[in-house]
């Protein structure tokens, strides 16, 4: 079983301190729901635990299997299984999904070991029939014009292709309807219940999503720490009562 | 100050009086009007000063590369001593020039031939249908600065590729006409000429290379060790009738020791459309001009070209969109990609005639800096004497997104394949135009190859 433990970690954009000390383990097979206000530092921890280079860690650890992952560049660190699901997934003109998710694919094999194209592409078109994209999108430039909702099924597609142990969702309930939530949530529960069941972290601003992906945890950030920590019970007094009680309290690590 | 006096030597370098009489000679059994435009050609080319620094039309280009000394008209040589590749279209029929001679075909099929597609030589056609040649062959003198070459590639024009295209009658497979340049020093003037008649359709493409020479004859200097100089100075015309549609997609690979000029011209009639794509990724310095004259409503252009430039490599890259008659329509999209020391020039003019209402006119200019020494210009320009139109324009020069390359890294893909695909998407807006899959395919993989090299 995987684990990401992080400890203590801090991290900065440029001289501002955004991460003050945050400790979270998750598990294959756990979904961690991380709610909190905006600017609170959730995708800068998720952002900067994938490698971004525009975040420093100024202090603490992360490792993944009991090995540090902060010496590692980015490809690196999703090669050894992490996974990052964008908030705002970035459009690339003129990379087609196919290609892309190949390379991705392939990046992950041996040198000299080839790829089977035959099964590449029965696993991918099975993965998107459960997301319910169409197959034509296999030729589309990756995110190009595609809707918020198109957006993050393709990331829940690449997730569902590359099979991580520990992934990262960064408000991927941002901009969907009721329908394509539904559809996202799916997908996600198909992997949780599959043998190879990643470890989640899920980051979010609102109770709705954790109807669909029950969470087996929640914490709430704030001023770049976790104040609480609960189960999905936590989720529904959050929505209840906001986050301005949680402001009150002091700091617990 | 220094007054400096020129001599005709110096307007003329490898191009002298008796180097043309050498030529006229070859082509003596052509037609008499040809011979005299040839004659008028050369006494123009002689004529003309070259390019000055003070000219608009030279800006930022490299003015002390343009020298034509040290170049001859080479020697013939055969298809068996020259390394050819296929554009890997199955079936395309094609012509293979080498050094301004024909050097191997393979005619259209019985059923093309028998719709009247021509598919022949320049000379041939000079003799057979020397009308039609006459009134479509280099009809549209370039406008954009290099009158002096232009009449070069007039006087010394050899072969090349004449390809017509009947009224109502759509060619099922590309064409492919490939010109070559064997031997150090060889200066080759390749020229293709299409002419699609009202609703005909035809895709050509052009395929210009530098070959180093197997043999020492004539005048092909020594190869051994002696990097391949040459001199290319081709042109092409298209003509598209009334609704036809031309597509015409040229592959510049001359050898990277190679001054090369290229000049395009396009005229689209009522309702045609026309799509020009060149790829340019040889010479050592390559002026590229293009001219689109829009003459009737409905009349479309496409203007599309890719560069990768490497090394102190100089693409030099003019363009011209004229809109004639109301409610045409032209899209030009340039791309770049610079490495190294490499420069780029692109001036591009959009005109609109003073009743051509309606216009809807576009001009694009995309550089990819891959490189901190890299050099890209760029002069976009609008002269519009109509009062109803849509022109706009743009000019961007970016590096590879760091947050792209974070998002192609994030899903392990590694830095230096990130940036690769990052590369080709951006070239794949203007590859992704060309429809016939295996032509795609085949220039993509020859650019692949190139951005690697």
């Amino acid at each position: 079983m995987s684990q990401l433990v992080i400890k203590n970690l801090h991290i900065s954009i440029g001289e501002k301190a955004i991460v003050k000390g945050f400790n979270l383990t998750i598990k294959q097979g756990e979904v961690h729901a991380i709610m909190g206000p905006n600017g609170t530092g959730k995708s800068t921890l998720a952002k900067a635990i994938a490698g971004h280079p525009d975040y420093t860690i100024t202090g603490g650890d992360v490792q993944l299997d009991r090995k540090s992952i902060l010496a590692m560049q980015p490809d690196e660190r999703a090669r050894s299984g992490l996974f990052l699901a964008f908030q705002y997934p970035s459009e690339i003109p003129g990379v087609s999904i196919a290609n892309f998710l190949r390379a991705a694919v392939q990046a992950r094999m041996a040198e000299g070991e080839e790829l089977d194209a035959a099964g590449y592409y029965k696993r991918l078109y099975s993965k998107m029939d459960l997301l319910k994209i169409d197959r034509k999108f296999t030729a589309r430039s990756v995110n190009e014009g595609f809707s918020g909702g198109e957006k993050k099924r393709c990331e829940i597609l690449q997730m569902a292709m590359l099979e991580p142990r520990i992934a990262l969702m960064d408000e991927t309930d941002s901009g969907l309807d009721i329908d394509a939530l539904r559809i996202v949530a799916d997908g996600v529960n198909a992997m949780r219940s599959s043998p190879a069941s990643p470890g989640i972290m899920l980051i979010t601003h609102y109770q709705r999503l954790l109807d669909y992906i029950v969470p087996d945890f929640v914490h709430v950030m704030y001023d770049g720490r976790l104040v609480k920590s609960g189960d999905k019970s936590l989720a529904l007094e959050l929505e209840a009562k906001g986050y301005d009680w949680l402001k009150q309290q002091p700091a617990t690590a | 100050m220094m007054t400096s006096v020129t001599t005709s030597a110096d307007l003329t370098g490898s191009f002298t009086p008796a180097a043309f009489a050498t030529h006229l000679e070859r082509v003596k059994h052509l037609p008499a009007w040809w011979l005299d435009r040839k004659r008028a050609a050369y006494a123009q080319f002689a004529a003309r000063p070259m390019p000055k620094r003070s000219d608009e039309g030279w800006r930022f280009s490299n003015l002390a590369g343009l020298t034509l000394d040290g170049f001859a008209l080479p020697a013939a040589i055969r298809f068996d001593q020259m390394a050819h590749r296929e554009l890997g279209v199955t079936g395309a029929d094609h012509l293979v020039f080498a050094n301004n001679r024909l050097v191997t075909r393979q005619a259209l099929d019985t059923g093309a031939a028998r719709n009247g597609i021509i598919f022949d030589t320049l000379q041939n056609a000079l003799v057979k249908h020397s009308d039609l040649v006459k009134s479509h062959l280099l009809a549209h003198p370039s406008k954009l600065g290099s009158d002096k070459f232009a009449a070069l590639h007039e006087a010394f024009l050899e072969d090349g590729a004449f390809i017509y295209v009947p009224k109502g009658v759509e060619a099922e497979l590309p064409v492919a006409v490939f010109h070559y340049a064997c031997g150090a020093g060889a200066a080759v003037f390749p020229h293709t000429l299409v002419i699609a008649e009202s609703h005909a359709k035809i895709t050509v493409a052009d395929f210009f290379a530098g070959r180093p020479a197997r043999t020492n004859t004539g005048l092909i200097a020594a190869s051994n060790g002696v990097p391949l100089q040459s001199f290319a100075c081709g042109g092409n015309d298209l003509y598209a009738g009334h609704g036809a549609h031309v597509t015409y997609i040229a592959m510049q690979d001359w050898s990277r020791e190679t001054l090369s000029f290229q000049f395009n011209a396009i005229v689209a009639r009522r309702d045609a459309k026309v799509l020009s794509l060149n790829l340019h990724a040889g010479a050592r310095q390559a002026r590229h001009e293009s001219f689109s004259q829009l003459q009737a409503p409905g009349a479309h252009s496409d203007m599309l070209a890719l560069t990768v430039a490497h090394g102190s490599q100089e693409f030099d890259q003019r363009t011209l969109q004229i809109h004639q008659a109301p409610n045409t329509s032209s899209n030009l999209l340039y791309k770049n990609a610079l490495l190294d020391q490499a420069k780029t020039i692109f001036s591009g003019l959009i005109v609109v005639d003073p009743d051509a209402q309606k216009t809807d006119a576009y001009q694009s200019n995309r550089n990819l800096m891959l490189s901190d020494e890299a050099e890209a210009n760029s002069l976009p320009g609008l002269e519009i004497q109509a009062n109803d139109v849509r022109c706009t324009h743009g000019v961007t020069s970016t590096r590879i997104d760091r947050e792209l390359e974070f998002y192609l890294e994030s899903r392990g893909i590694r830095a230096a394949q990130a940036q690769e695909l990052l590369v080709f998407g951006f070239f794949e807006e203007v590859l992704g135009r060309i429809e016939n899959q295996q032509l795609h395919d085949s220039l993509t993989e020859i650019f692949r190859k190139k951005f690697k090299s």
